[in-house]
């Protein structure tokens, strides 16, 4: 309440000096609340900044050095790439074990947010229903999916079906909100004509709904298969999940191989640019 | 005519679930994944989680401890997206269709931009570790290198979209370069600006928590000392502080988007 009336203040204060300096030097631009507050936005993010820069734990690293550092090390790491610990073809075989497990987080994640999503699109359901279920996917989504993926470690173990699990849920929150926005979107009329000749709600949603959302389903859901793909890799990096992502985690935390770190992220580049230009290729067709 | 593209949408779909049934079992067997694990490990999280992983009494005594750490994380998400942010509009002016002065510059741009985006923050965090170590730096350059090649992207999209004409109609009376950028191109474009930072400062926060994990440092690396430690109590409180965490910056981006957009 407090911070409330100063804030009052502050914005009485601001607009008094506006119109002063309007009248004073007959500025032509005129201040209104979009300004004021992008202008405080602009600034204290700037000032936190500074504040952070002074709060950091450097653990003493010096900076340039540590950037020099980085930079010489670029060198052998992306002009010599090469493999010590594994070969080509275990390589390659990792990689398709993250595109495994993105693709399993995907499915399960796109069927269950299809039922959620019908449940949560408010021309479909109750308005209730439709809050609870978009506040459970606000929670849902602000627990980052490392956290989920950990959590769910201690009822199924480190590996895969945790981090397959855990993925899920960031997917469902994410996909329940692009699904029930698409359904928000059919026309009215639709659902009304097939509810007046007698349709029930099963028949309402596999005869006009889905088919006339479908591409905008599919290219969301292969938006989140992107997504997914860095998920997966940083599964198996911070979680345990396997995958390319785990021998990213090995190459560097453990046999501190620069050669194979750098042949490790040209592998998970290559099919991140890949997936990137089939989701343009996509969104061009379908919207 | 009904008949036969009934017909043939029964065959599309046929064959679009088949594939899916067999990239389904194939992922299956690659990752080792336990299809009945996969499904009771939901309901035994649950009641796990029922009966360990809140908040009691011992664990409120670590407040203090993951305040620190949790600011920690907020500063290197902010700090992170605002510098990034400065030298994305940098570079989006560079290398947008309506505002470059060079077609080369502007290729190049989208180029490091992609390639910047689509190296997982992971990998960066890996990279850095080596010359970084485990301090607040690694985890900050990992996020600002991945929100550059996201905000050029998303900031060169927007100067595209939002002052095309304007910049035309001034080009045309004659305007300078920079009178265009400075008068026409920034103002128009801020609000839409903004509001990628600040949703780029929430995504942040999620992915400081896993760079934390990595990299022992800022509330990834206290959820993850606690976790380890079977202290689920306190694990719990960290995530109910970080959940607090984003809602509080939903909810103040709203407030500024609903102002400003």
């Amino acid at each position: 309440m407090e911070l409330n009336e100063s804030l009052k203040s502050l914005w009485a204060e601001f607009q008094r000096q506006e119109q002063s300096a309007v009248s004073k030097k007959l500025k032509i631009r005129k201040a209104n609340k979009a300004s004021i507050v992008m202008n405080i936005t602009l600034v204290s993010l700037a000032l936190l900044t500074i504040y952070g820069f002074f709060t950091f734990d450097y653990k003493g690293v010096n900076i340039l050095e540590a950037v020099i550092a980085t930079i010489t090390n670029l060198k052998p790491m992306f002009l010599e790439p090469r493999f010590n610990h594994f070969g080509l073809g275990k390589g390659l075989y990792q990689v398709v074990v993250t595109l495994g497990l993105t693709f399993l987080t995907t499915l399960i994640g796109g069927t269950i947010a299809l039922f959620l999503g019908l449940l949560a699109a408010q021309n479909l359901s109750s308005k209730n229903v439709s809050n609870l279920i978009k506040g459970f996917v606000a929670f849902v989504r602000a627990v980052p999916t490392v956290l989920w993926v950990l959590i769910f470690a201690v009822a199924a173990g480190l590996g895969s079906v945790a981090a397959v699990i855990g993925m899920t849920f960031h997917t469902v929150g994410y996909l329940i909100k692009a699904y029930s926005e698409s359904f928000e979107e059919l026309d009215e009329g639709v659902i009304e004509a097939l509810k007046a000749s007698g349709a029930n709600w099963w028949q309402i949603v596999f005869q006009a709904v889905i088919p006339s959302s479908v591409t905008y389903l599919l290219s969301w859901t292969f938006m989140r298969f992107e997504i997914n793909y860095m998920n997966a890799v940083a599964m198996g990096a911070a979680a345990g999940a396997g995958g390319i992502g785990y021998e990213l985690f090995m190459a560097s935390g453990y046999y501190f191989d620069l050669r194979e770190v750098g042949l490790i992220t040209y592998f998970i580049l290559a099919i991140a640019i890949m997936l990137e230009y089939i989701s343009i290729k996509l969104k061009i067709k379908v919207l | 005519m009904r008949v036969e593209a009934l017909v043939k949408r029964r065959k599309y779909s046929l064959i679009f679930f088949s594939i899916l049934l067999v990239f389904t079992l194939a992922s299956i067997i690659v990752t080792d994944f336990d299809v009945t694990k996969g499904f009771t490990c939901i309901p035994k999280a649950i009641v796990w989680s029922t009966k360990n992983f809140y908040p009691n009494a011992d664990s409120l005594e670590k407040i203090p401890k993951i305040l620190t750490k949790l600011k920690e994380t907020v500063f290197l998400s902010v700090a992170s997206t605002t510098v990034a942010a400065a030298f994305a509009t940098f570079f989006a002016l560079f290398g947008s269709h309506t505002t470059r002065i060079n077609g080369f510059l502007s290729i190049l741009i989208r180029g490091i931009a992609s390639l910047f985006r689509n190296i997982p923050v992971v990998a960066w965090a890996m990279i850095l570790l080596f010359s970084f170590g485990q301090s607040s730096l690694t985890g900050y350059f990992a996020l600002f290198f991945v929100t550059l090649g996201f905000l050029t992207r998303a900031f060169m999209e927007t100067i595209d979209e939002t002052s095309k004409e304007s910049v035309e109609a001034l080009k045309a009376a004659g305007a300078s370069y920079f009178q265009i950028i400075f008068q026409a191109v920034i103002p128009s474009s801020l609000p839409q600006m903004i509001s990628w930072m600040l949703f780029m400062i929430e995504t942040n926060i999620r992915s400081a928590t896993l760079v934390g994990i990595l990299t022992g440092t800022g509330i990834g690396f206290i959820f993850n000392l606690y976790y380890k430690s079977f202290q689920y109590n306190a694990a719990s409180l960290v995530v109910v502080f970080i959940v607090i965490t984003v809602f509080a910056i939903e909810f103040i981006s709203n407030y500024v988007r609903r102002v400003i957009l």
